[in-house]
């Protein structure tokens, strides 16, 4: 019997907001324990939560970025639940009109495109976070409060590795849209699990099963590489599964049982009276829209249509959108737009890499780049010429024409002069001359660069070569 | 004895430099020195920091500040011990809040400020503004001043008594099903109930955030004006109140009430209404009338259901709004083996019986499989009853009614059956479920010498007609002019 894994993902995404979900408190990382803390965030008698309007517009980005329907009216419950790190002992989320639902993720996986159906993308608000040290615990309420965007996969996903690569579109989407940093070591970033197994054919779902406590992406995988095989092996050997919360334990690279349904939450959801349903104007459903911007894998497909870039090239732009915008900047009217991701990615980024520096301090201009590559293209200097040039630009930021004229580069295409440099170079060299006369190729490239030796490298070199077999055989 | 004046008489005092802040505030502290062993009205009191605003307020006066400016100056304001007041205690009348004193301030409280007012003292309370005689309160109960062996009502009971024994001038006290309304009719003084979203809750500890409302407690329709129009508007950090004009209300009150439609719910004859209660509202009305009011019968046809609506829907807030309250951050600690013994033994200590009872019932009817049973159907419900009263100011502008269906009750006399306490609240709470405005007035006496009060409901924001038709009744009668003897 063949058997196969159905798994839905809850994601957890810290929003980049400036200030928290409900108070004006500083949303940051790493800040000393309850320095960002005020009466609204730790749930003091009498304080109200106000809605941050900066998490409703990133919520409303998300849910465009993730092919969501955006509601036109969402509401706020209260999830009860009591645990130290949840200062007001409910959290305030959406249950039954969360601000986004019916969306898709668009990824690729092992080289082919694959989807995943998103449920909801809701807004909630995180919880403080608990310390234990040996006899006591402490509690740091800087995390309470902070925008949380969950977001519900559809049990789309068949295997660890699906998984992975979900969760690392779903990444890369948001950070690209700016709507969160998706720092897994700031915790910005949690994901829980549900997977079943049933055999193949089979409709029936299987005995959901969550497991929690992954702290990574390579995480999730790895857990899911344990449980899915854990799963079959008890069906296979006879057994039944139930309905559980597990505890994946990465030390040991398995999971453990937390509680059964029986002991499951009941959360006594109910409407938040202290907040107004968010009901979107369409002015600012079409404000929000203007920050849309272009999916990852949208690029890339683009860049390799609308530039003929080879997938190579196009997953190095799309890893790094900067870089991408800076090509697509450099390689607009630009007749050959490969030789510009060629010189970016080759040069530019190298140069990048051992300098440490990034774009943004970048001397030179667009335009000098682009001129560089002209220069090139069109044979005014050649490719050797041109490394010193933008070694030059990139020092100093002068543009290549300037560059080439102070260090006198420019090519040499002139005939005459050419001719000249050619017939000098066979006569000092009458050997080589005589052995290529009787059939020796490789003779030739040895005039060839005796020319361009004398002409410092500016002889072109593809002209040197047509006059010297002209010469030599007459 | 400027703590008898009221906040007209008072601020014209001040004006006149007949009488300075530190004198009438004295004055208040003098008499709760003299009284409140026998009302226990106030649970704290700091009479240094009451002084002291008070010095604060005379220096304004003398330095040219007018009551045009800040309508408060200088008037010694007591606050129910539900609202934050910056570094004083809040405690809603719990032991679980411990030695809390709140490091922020109420909106309400930064508005008084502004105007000048001298906020002193906490005010006793059913505990969590949970109950209708203030027999519920941590701090014991208070007494009515008419009759010490008797309630003075609730929840803001220390409230009314404050008022009705001039231990201040004005109070604030906060009304989830007629807590102002009722302790109000049962002392003998005017208590009004915004209309819901008119005040912002920021800084009212919540008992039921989608009925609570804070409003003034006076001893006159004018004062009530005055204390809401300090109190009134829209703030930012309370996204349920309303960014609706806030209509100069002394200015509105005293034109007359001819062609006033005023209704007399068909409905509202119940078996438990005390006959002197019944003659004191009719008489009323008939004033009202003869002042040119025109009165009608109206039908609330829900009626029957607001009282179990109520209880379900108040419960069900309630269980979600005092789960805050376990120890870990504030407020008095028990401690336990683990965190969930700590929060159990903490709240088992902290709270009472009837906030116990009603957090109990609240997280029952929010229970997985009873949500649909209850609180769904009682959402529904209310909305019907919305539907009644806004049906019913098709027809008329105002409803009248008792404000409570007996005069105060003997202390402990329902204290034992909740249910027949609950019961007592059947013409205050349809007005929070509604989200309209309502306000009690004196209006006669017992036989026994209690005071009975006079309810008036408006339509959501119409605290202008209540107010009018309240100051119009008070000049043509002296009810209100009926202080109890303490000797």
């Amino acid at each position: 019997m063949k058997y196969e894994a159905v798994i839905g993902l809850e994601t957890h995404v810290q929003l980049k907001t400036r200030t928290k979900m409900w108070c004006g408190c500083v949303n940051e990382f790493g800040a000393e324990p309850n320095s960002n803390v005020c009466p609204v965030c730790l749930g003091f008698p009498g304080v109200l939560p106000v809605a941050n309007a900066e998490a409703l517009r990133l919520t409303a980005l998300a849910g465009f970025l993730l092919n969501c329907e955006v509601a036109g009216f969402a509401k706020w419950d209260r999830k009860n639940y009591f645990y130290p790190d949840n200062p007001k002992n409910y959290q305030i989320t959406q249950l039954d009109f969360p601000s986004n639902i019916c969306g898709r993720v668009d990824f690729e996986l092992n080289g082919d495109l694959s989807q995943v159906c998103i449920t909801r993308a809701h807004l909630e608000e995180d919880v403080g976070k608990s310390f234990h040290f040996g006899d006591c615990s402490g509690l740091d309420f800087n995390r309470a409060g902070v925008p949380l965007l969950e977001i519900v996969s559809e049990p789309d996903i068949n295997g660890a590795d699906m998984a992975y690569e979900y969760l690392n579109a779903l990444k890369r989407i948001l950070e690209y849209g700016g709507v969160s940093d998706c720092d897994m070591e700031k915790g910005q970033v949690r994901c829980d699990v549900n997977v079943s197994v049933r055999s193949v054919g089979e409709i029936e779902l299987g005995a959901k099963i969550e497991i929690k406590n992954m702290n990574s992406f390579s995480g999730v995988r790895r857990a899911l590489q344990h449980e899915i095989p854990r799963q079959i092996d008890v069906i296979q050997n006879g057994g039944t599964l139930v309905q559980e919360t597990r505890r994946w334990n990465d030390d040991d690279g398995i999971t453990d049982s937390m509680r059964t349904k029986e002991d499951a939450h009941d959360y006594r959801y109910i409407p938040d009276p202290d907040l107004m349903p968010h009901i979107p104007t369409e002015e600012w459903l079409a404000h929000v829209k203007e920050c849309m911007v272009e999916l990852p894998l949208a690029r890339k497909q683009r860049l390799m249509a609308e530039y003929q870039l080879p997938e190579c090239d196009a997953d190095v732009f799309v890893a790094d959108s900067a870089l991408a915008d800076y090509f697509e900047i450099a390689a607009k009217g630009v007749a050959n737009p490969k030789t510009v991701a060629n010189w970016i990615i080759n040069n530019l980024q190298a140069k990048l890499t051992e300098s440490e520096t990034s774009l943004a301090d970048v001397k030179f201009t667009h335009a000098g780049f682009s001129e560089l590559v002209g220069f090139v293209e069109s044979g005014k200097i050649n490719s050797k010429i041109a490394q010193e040039v933008f070694a030059e630009m990139f020092s100093t930021g002068k543009a290549p024409a300037e560059i080439v004229v102070e260090k006198d580069l420019s090519q040499v295409s002139d005939v005459g002069e050419l001719e000249r440099l050619c017939r000098e170079a066979i006569e000092a060299n009458p050997g080589p001359s005589e052995d290529y006369r009787k059939g020796k190729e490789a003779a030739l490239n040895f005039l060839k660069g005796q020319v361009m030796k004398v002409s410092r490298g500016k002889a072109n070199p593809q002209m040197v070569g047509d006059l010297l077999k002209k010469t030599l055989i007459g | 004895m400027p703590h008898t004046l009221t906040i007209a008489q008072l601020t014209d005092q001040l004006a006149n430099k007949k009488l300075s802040s530190r004198e009438v505030t004295q004055a208040c502290l003098n008499r709760i020195n003299d009284v409140d062993d026998r009302l226990n009205a106030f649970i704290n009191l700091d009479p240094e920091q009451a002084l002291a605003q008070a010095d604060t307020a005379d220096t304004a006066i003398a330095q040219g500040r007018t009551h045009a400016e800040q309508p408060l100056l200088g008037v010694p304001i007591a606050i129910k011990d539900v609202i934050a007041v910056q570094d004083q205690p809040l405690g809603c009348a719990s032991k679980i809040l411990g030695n809390f004193n709140s490091p922020y301030e109420s909106t309400v409280a930064k508005k008084l400020r502004k105007a000048g007012a001298v906020m002193f003292g906490r005010l006793n309370m059913d505990e969590f503004a949970m109950g209708s005689s203030t027999e519920n309160s941590a701090f014991g109960p208070s007494r009515n001043p008419w009759d010490t062996e008797r309630i003075p009502g609730g929840s803001s009971g220390g409230s009314a008594v404050a008022v009705a024994a001039d231990e201040c001038i004005a109070s604030l006290g906060s009304d989830t099903g007629g807590s102002i309304r009722q302790p109000a009719a049962h002392c003998g003084c005017v208590g009004l109930k915004p209309s819901y979203g008119r005040v912002s809750r920021y800084g009212l500890v919540a008992f039921a955030s989608s009925l609570d409302q804070i409003g003034p407690i006076t001893k006159t329709a004018g004062d009530a004006a005055t204390m809401l129009g300090v109190i009134a508007g829209h703030d930012e950090r309370d996204s349920t109140s309303v960014p609706e004009k806030v209509p100069n209300y002394s200015a509105e009150i005293t034109d007359n009430i001819k062609g006033l439609k005023i209704g007399l719910p068909r409905e509202y004859q119940v078996d438990g209404l005390d006959p002197e209660v019944k003659a004191a509202v009719e008489s009323a009305v008939n004033k009202l009338e003869a002042l040119g009011a025109e009165v009608r019968e109206i039908s609330l046809p829900h009626t029957d259901y607001a009282i179990a609506t109520y209880y379900i829907i108040a419960t069900a807030e309630a269980s979600a709004n005092l789960a805050r309250f376990d120890g870990v951050r504030y407020g008095a600690r028990v401690d336990g083996s683990d965190p969930e013994q700590m929060n159990r033994k903490t709240r088992g200590a902290g709270f009472g019986e009837e906030v116990k009872r009603r957090i109990i019932l609240g997280t029952y009817v929010l229970s997985s499989g009873y949500y649909d049973a209850y609180y769904l159907r009682a959402l529904k419900v209310r909305t019907l009853i919305q539907k009644d009263f806004l049906d019913a100011f098709g027809q008329v502008d105002l409803i009248a009614s008792p404000t409570s269906p007996t005069p105060a009750f003997k202390i402990g006399e329902k204290s034992g059956d909740p249910l027949q306490m609950y019961l007592s609240d059947i013409y205050t709470i349809s007005c929070n479920l509604a989200g309209l405005c309502g306000i009690s007035v004196p209006c006669g006496f017992s036989s026994g010498g209690l005071p009975i009060g006079l309810q008036l409901l408006g339509r959501p924001f119409g605290e202008s007609d209540l107010l009018r038709v309240a100051n119009v009744y008070e000049q043509s009668t002296d009810w209100h002019l009926k202080r109890p003897e303490l000797g």
